[in-house]
């Protein structure tokens, strides 16, 4: 499997292909040439110090934000100008840094339009997708009631409830403790273990690092590096940007 | 030539006043987040209090405008914050708008009780006018020239002195800067130490001492036949338009639509009469800052459908149970059949209009409180409706009825297409000016419904009876709008009801699990204006027919108001909200003339109500199991980069 986007020619087709991507707010870069990829059957790890333009990635890989520049692909479609909603139904999901539930609806209301939008009503559907992520008890509650971490469970639930290929996850751990997160790490090696490609922004690096096939790491809007986890955790470059300028970062042993 | 150069003076200085409208409006929406819809109102009271010191007591006129401006207008300013809009920072667009609407109301309401008996003619004088009449003036380029009066020099002096130094005071003062990032986050701006109700405070005082400024330059240009409150009112909508040109944001693009809308509406009114015929000329200028304001929103490009820059953390009344809705249906049923037999005419004809109004209001729940896509042009569905009954087959035909209801549906996805890519404010300033330009092509144009009149919508019958009773028709009314209730429950209750609860609760996430939201919002939309439009028939049957004064933007304001003051998203909130629409001018028959508005009143206090209790009074009971999220402060790159680019673009 090539780390690197750049290989990406010889009729492997990615779940997600970011190719040359650059969005400027203003004069400000947000995103600079921006390649990368995420393939089914991993969790791809996206981690970068705040403001490196992760969400806008995000926004820009669903279509939330049109890009200044560069392609967007599903399993080999361009879909840099189909609309949001077009995106979802070629199997894209994701979830919001900033909670975007439907905030007057219950936990299961939440996962039921989801389930509705694709024609999947079945009964106890909702609720089973509920408990899958961990908020099965939740069901009924009024999604403004719930603290934050298991809001954000509800949001990945309702993620689920299209049948995504692509599940993008704008860091889901927040407001979960280390238990939960724990749990949420192995749910999340399962889900793409049956085959879906997530891509994961998260501040948890060790969660990163443990459960990810292929890291990216963004600073400043720009990939300045890509590679399997432990590659990623000597790399200096990423240090100096990220894990802080402490190089005493001691090099562990192949974390998988 | 003379004609051409007179006629660019009028756009220009009548285009100035509509800059400092609009240029009110941006400051105080950049600073709030509320975009202002009493601003032409703020402009009126302060054209009606030069018109009072000026006129009544004797000030000389520079006194009077410096006092209305610099006194006057900030303390108006502070009390409205503090008493309206500092409960709700930070709300959802559709509560800000609800508040502002609600305080246009209250200073129609204000206007009303001390500038309204017609037996005084409030006109104003020209500035500059010396004691023999004279108008003071200069001549430019001789006899092919024009005539510039000193009070026109003086509005383009003092509006581009104006424009000039607020520009300034944003771009350099550090208060200023701090006001243009409140809006982006206001937290952010807490972090850094500025008390962000500090900033919105000033964006209201700006707002205000601008409308002021408008207001009183404009009295003599526009007052000297007397001046009148929708007329200024209405200048409000030039301001929209402007402001709108500008994207809410940007100062010079609002002076350049002002400045184009005021050119071409001097133009159409200097050389349309000569040509076409007087009434369609006198139509086309009032319809002019209406059409430029429709065709501004569709043309500037979609704010990007981003994720909201800020929580909104609402939670709702309970959804109603088919059960519930089946006993209330029956209930209000039984009720207006007791009543029927009890009452005398005059309550018998309020609550039969009440509850075509409450069919209306039920409407309104679907679209707005459900799907959170303000319309404020109700009445105009409601008044199509009723028009078409009225020319179907003798106007008293369930034939009719279906028409209304067809007729009014299609007009409804109709104005839901072109405006699908709008929301929120854009969208309501959309459907408001619908409703205006529909008022006046149509509603008003004398060669569709001759002045002063009303087109015969008679009551349809029923099978067993000759002729319609009023108390059967109450019964018939209450019956219907048993049945309305009914369809709004199951709609909520339904697949697509939860769909329209998701679309206004969180656009960017509908689309995220592959919903449409265009489908969505034409059937809503139809759906509205199609029960709307069944209400206007009821309506109109009550009193006889549909004329102009029924359908006026701001009886749509009001019932909308009323409707959300009782609770937008309660059905019993509806028919509450139709029924005090339809009580309130008749109770004020009984009151002293010194209270003549009623209506203002009861929206002022509504109002106030409001911005506390987002749901309604009937929303109240239920909020105080309301739970906050516990929600930290959390980075949001969008944010800090919106800041960044503000600092960054004011250095």
């Amino acid at each position: 499997m090539p780390p690197d986007g750049a290989a990406a020619v010889g009729g492997v087709v990615s779940a997600l292909d970011v190719d040359h991507v650059s969005v400027h707010f203003g004069g400000v870069a947000a995103l600079s040439d921006v390649t990368l990829r995420a393939e089914a059957g991993m969790v791809t790890g996206l981690i970068g110090p705040n403001g490196a333009g992760k969400t806008t990635l995000f926004n820009v890989i669903t279509g939330l934000q049109r890009p200044n520049r560069g392609t967007v692909s599903l399993a080999g479609t361009d879909v840099t100008r189909k609309g949001t909603h077009r995106r979802a139904r070629l199997g894209l999901a994701r979830t919001f840094q900033r909670l975007e539930l439907f905030s007057t609806l219950s936990a299961v209301d939440n996962v039921r339009v989801g389930l509705e939008a694709c024609g999947r009503a079945a009964p106890g559907a909702a609720v089973g997708l509920l408990e899958r992520v961990g908020v099965g008890e939740e069901a009924g509650a009024p999604v403004s009631s719930l603290p934050t971490g298991s809001a954000r469970l509800v949001e990945l639930a309702r993620a689920l409830s299209t049948e995504p290929k692509v599940l993008l996850l704008d860091e889901p751990c927040s407001g979960l403790d280390e238990r939960e997160t724990a749990a949420l790490g192995e749910l999340l090696t399962s889900l793409a273990a049956e085959g879906r490609a997530i891509v994961l922004v998260e501040h948890d690096t060790d969660l990163v690092l443990r459960i990810c096939g292929a890291v990216h790491v963004l600073d400043f809007g720009q990939v300045i590096a890509s590679g399997p986890p432990e590659e990623i955790r000597r790399n200096p470059a990423v240090q100096e940007a990220y894990l802080g300028h402490a190089a005493e970062a001691e090099p562990t042993e192949a974390g998988g | 030539m003379s004609t051409f150069l007179s006629f660019t003076v009028l756009g220009v200085v009548f285009g100035a006043v509509y800059g400092l409208l609009a240029i009110g409006l941006v400051v105080t929406y950049n600073t709030t987040g509320v975009f202002n819809f009493a601003q032409g109102a703020v402009g009126m009271v302060a054209a009606f209090s030069y018109w009072e010191l000026w006129q009544n007591e004797h000030w000389p006129f520079l006194l009077a405008i410096v006092f209305i401006v610099f006194v006057e207008a900030p303390l108006l300013g502070l009390v409205v914050e503090f008493v309206l809009f500092r409960r709700i920072h930070g709300a959802t667009v559709e509560r800000s708008l609800m508040v502002s609407l609600g305080l246009l109301v209250i200073l129609l309401g204000v206007a009303t009780i001390f500038w309204s008996s017609p037996d005084v003619i409030r006109s104003v004088t020209p500035y500059f006018t010396q004691s023999n009449g004279t108008v003071l003036s200069v001549r430019l380029f001789g006899a092919n020239g024009v005539t510039l009066q000193y009070q026109q020099i003086m509005i383009v002096v003092v509006t581009a002195v104006v424009g000039v130094a607020l520009a300034v005071f944003l771009r350099r003062a550090r208060l200023g800067v701090a006001m243009r990032a409140v809006v982006d986050d206001p937290e952010l701006v807490a972090l850094a130490g500025a008390k962000p109700y500090r900033m919105s405070q000033m964006g209201w005082v700006l707002g205000f001492m601008l409308a002021a400024l408008a207001g009183v330059l404009i009295a003599p240009l526009i007052g000297q036949t007397g001046l009148t409150s929708t007329q200024l009112t209405l200048l409000a909508l030039n301001g929209f338009a402007a402001a709108v040109v500008g994207r809410l944001r940007s100062l010079p693009m609002t002076f350049v639509g002002a400045l184009i809308l005021g050119l071409i509406t001097y133009y159409a009114q200097g050389y349309l009469p000569g040509h076409i015929n007087a009434g369609l000329a006198a139509v086309l200028v009032e319809v002019i800052p209406v059409v430029f304001l429709f065709v501004a929103l569709l043309v500037i490009p979609a704010a990007r459908l981003a994720p909201a820059g800020r929580l909104s953390v609402r939670s709702a009344p309970k959804v109603v149970t088919a059960r519930q809705s089946a006993v209330g249906a029956v209930l209000l049923v039984a009720a207006m059949v007791v009543l029927a037999a009890m009452v005398g005419a005059t309550a018998l004809a309020t609550l039969t209009q009440g509850l075509a109004l409450g069919i209306v209001g039920l409407s309104l729940v679907l679209l707005v409180g459900y799907a959170g896509q303000v319309s404020l042009c109700q009445l105009t569905f409601m008044g199509i409706g009723a028009f078409t009954m009225g020319k179907t087959l003798g106007g008293n035909s369930w034939w009719g009825v279906l028409l209304a209801v067809a007729v009014s549906g299609a007009v409804g996805a109709l104005v839901a297409l072109p405006t699908l890519r709008l929301r929120g404010l854009y969208l309501a300033l959309a459907t408001f000016a619908f409703g205006a330009v529909m008022y006046s092509a149509f509603f008003d144009n004398s060669s569709v419904i001759s002045d002063g009149s009303r087109i015969n919508v008679g009551r349809p019958g029923l099978p067993f009876m000759h002729a319609v009773s009023n108390q059967a028709e109450l019964i018939e009314v209450a019956v219907v709008a048993a049945l309305c209730l009914l369809i709004v429950g199951l709609v909520r209750r339904s697949i697509f009801g939860r769909r329209l609860v998701a679309m206004s609760d969180s656009p960017a996430a509908f689309a995220t699990v592959g919903l449409s939201s265009v489908r969505t919002k034409v059937i809503v939309f139809s759906l509205s204006a199609a029960m709307a439009g069944l209400g206007g028939v009821f309506y109109a049957g009550q009193q006889g027919g549909i004329g102009a004064t029924d359908v006026q933007y701001i009886g749509s304001l009001t019932l909308l108001l009323f409707v959300a003051i009782w609770g937008i998203r309660t059905l019993s909130g509806a028919l509450l909200g139709g029924l005090t629409a339809a009580a309130l001018p008749v109770l004020q028959t009984h009151l002293p003339t010194s209270l003549a508005d009623l209506t203002g009143l009861a929206a002022g206090i509504g109002i106030v109500l409001l911005a506390r209790s987002p749901d309604g009074i009937l929303g109240t009971a239920w909020l105080s199991n309301r739970i906050h999220l516990p929600f930290g402060y959390e980075e949001n790159e969008s944010g800090l980069l919106a800041v960044e680019h503000e600092v960054a673009s004011a250095a």
